[in-house]
């Protein structure tokens, strides 16, 4: 049976790791290729690397310290942040990502998404949505959501996956960093419109919210950054509440 | 030791050359697409990422690389590993865009994944529980409940049950490993699959079909 995954997520700025609060107030959180590194060993299914600050500064993503993650841990890594094609995602797969994550120059042009997947492949392409909640439904931002875009998160969603995209990571603006647990009404509403997975981001507080964003949101993965940084809560405690809750998760101990 | 990964421009080759050369075959790994050594290979590494025909074009483009290939594992009967598409290619046909004819080495053709359920999110992207169908040297001592990286869409309906060395369930049964001679694919990770990956690797470089 297939597994959900949990994903420690790091933003990374200027080499660190940092968290912040609605992507605004930024906070130092280590090495990235240090906490990289214990987060394999506590057994995450996956980690996730956003060059949070790449496309407002027009840099391309930090392929040293994706080099160097990429060669201690034997886990797959999402790579996001100023991914403007198919040469850009193909840099960072040859530096050890995995996947990619593309946002701002996907919204631009979506067309981008289908020339990706075509290179690599659709598994490869990851579209990362973040959302912010707009009257009944959610507007799309870019730019490290700095800028609106007017799209419709859900339609736009459905537009990448026509396109390729072979997952979405879905993030909760309104969510994000304030630990009251993921906007499950914005997952409902997108597991009922695409047919990829989906990974959860934004708003865990406590690994009880990983269970609801799957049993209630049905989510397929769900990201966290806070809790797991500053030391709320460890992968395992996620495992153990997902499996509480009648999640599939793996863990360590199986493997033994 | 002497271990050559395939490269014909595909797939994440960087982590496949470390989680080899972590697995025992340290400095003895060696990532070429020159025809010499691979037809001189002690054992074969074709991993691939991305579109059956995609990689099946990637392969024929490199000159001399298909007829190598041939004769390390076919001829000589090196031990191979195929990961991912790099296993699919062992099929005689992929079906992803069109049919794109494969190696042939082991009967049986790249269909897209049919679960049987709508609900199941394709591609199949995470980790799944192995079932060892029939015993085989590279899947040994894996543990209780091994847990191995799968991310595709496509998955090899092999002719021949006992081609067919693991499986998962995803819906219905899909094929995670086959094996047949000195040939070994996988349809999962295992550069990607922790200690369970790892000791899929070992194992295959301590294989003596």
């Amino acid at each position: 049976m297939l597994k959900v995954r949990v994903i420690p997520c790091l933003d990374v700025k200027d080499g660190r790791t940092v968290k912040g609060v609605n992507f605004v107030d930024l906070k130092d959180a280590g090495d990235p290729t240090a906490l990289a590194k214990a987060y394999d060993e506590q057994g995450a299914d996956e980690l996730c690397f956003l060059d949070i600050t790449a496309s407002v500064e027009g840099r391309g993503a930090i392929l040293h310290v994706i080099e160097q993650t990429a060669d201690q841990c034997f886990i797959p890594l999402t790579v996001g942040g100023g991914v403007r094609g198919p040469d850009d995602i193909i840099r960072l797969l040859r530096a050890g990502a995995d996947k990619v994550a593309i946002n701002t120059a996907a919204v631009e042009d979506p067309d981008i998404i289908l020339a990706c997947a075509r290179k690599v492949g659709s598994q490869c392409v990851i579209a990362a949505v973040d959302a912010r909640r707009e009257g009944d439904g959610w507007g799309v931002y870019t730019h490290g959501g700095r800028r609106s875009s007017r799209c419709e998160a859900i339609a736009y969603a459905r537009r990448a996956v026509e396109l390729g995209a072979g997952e979405i990571l879905l993030t909760s603006m309104d969510r994000d960093g304030t630990k009251g647990g993921y906007d499950l009404e914005l997952l409902k509403r997108m597991r009922d419109a695409i047919t990829v997975p989906i990974v959860a981001s934004g708003g865990a507080g406590h690994v009880g919210h990983m269970a609801e964003a799957v049993t209630v949101g049905g989510a397929d993965a769900v990201l966290a950054a806070s809790i797991f940084h500053f030391g709320e809560a460890t992968i395992a405690d996620a495992k153990r509440a997902l499996a509480a809750a009648g999640v599939p998760v793996r863990l360590l101990e199986d493997a033994r | 030791m002497s271990v050559i990964v395939v490269d014909y421009g595909s797939g994440n080759t960087r982590s496949v050359v470390r989680a080899v050369a972590e697995a025992g075959a340290g400095g003895g790994v060696r990532l070429t697409d020159d025809p010499d050594l691979i037809a001189s290979a002690e054992r074969l590494i074709l991993p691939g990422v991305g579109h059956f025909a995609d990689c099946a074009r990637g392969l024929s483009a490199r000159p001399g690389v298909m007829d190598a290939l041939h004769h390390a594992a076919r001829v000589r009967g090196a031990p191979f590993l195929g990961i991912c598409v790099g296993m699919q290619l062992l099929a005689d046909a992929g079906l992803e865009d069109g049919e794109t004819p494969g190696l042939g080495w082991i009967g049986g053709r790249v269909e897209r994944l049919d679960t049987g359920d709508a609900r199941l999110p394709i591609p199949h992207m995470g980790w799944n529980e192995l079932e060892i169908v029939r015993p085989h040297p590279v899947t040994a001592g894996l543990g209780a409940r091994p847990n191995a990286y799968f991310v595709h869409s496509f998955a090899f309906s092999v002719i021949r049950p006992d081609d067919v060395a693991v499986t998962i369930r995803y819906g219905s049964r899909v094929t995670a490993a086959v094996g047949r001679d000195n040939l070994f694919g996988t349809q999962f990770h295992p550069e990607k699959s922790q200690a369970v990956g790892q000791k899929v690797l070992e194992n295959f470089l301590d294989w003596r079909p």
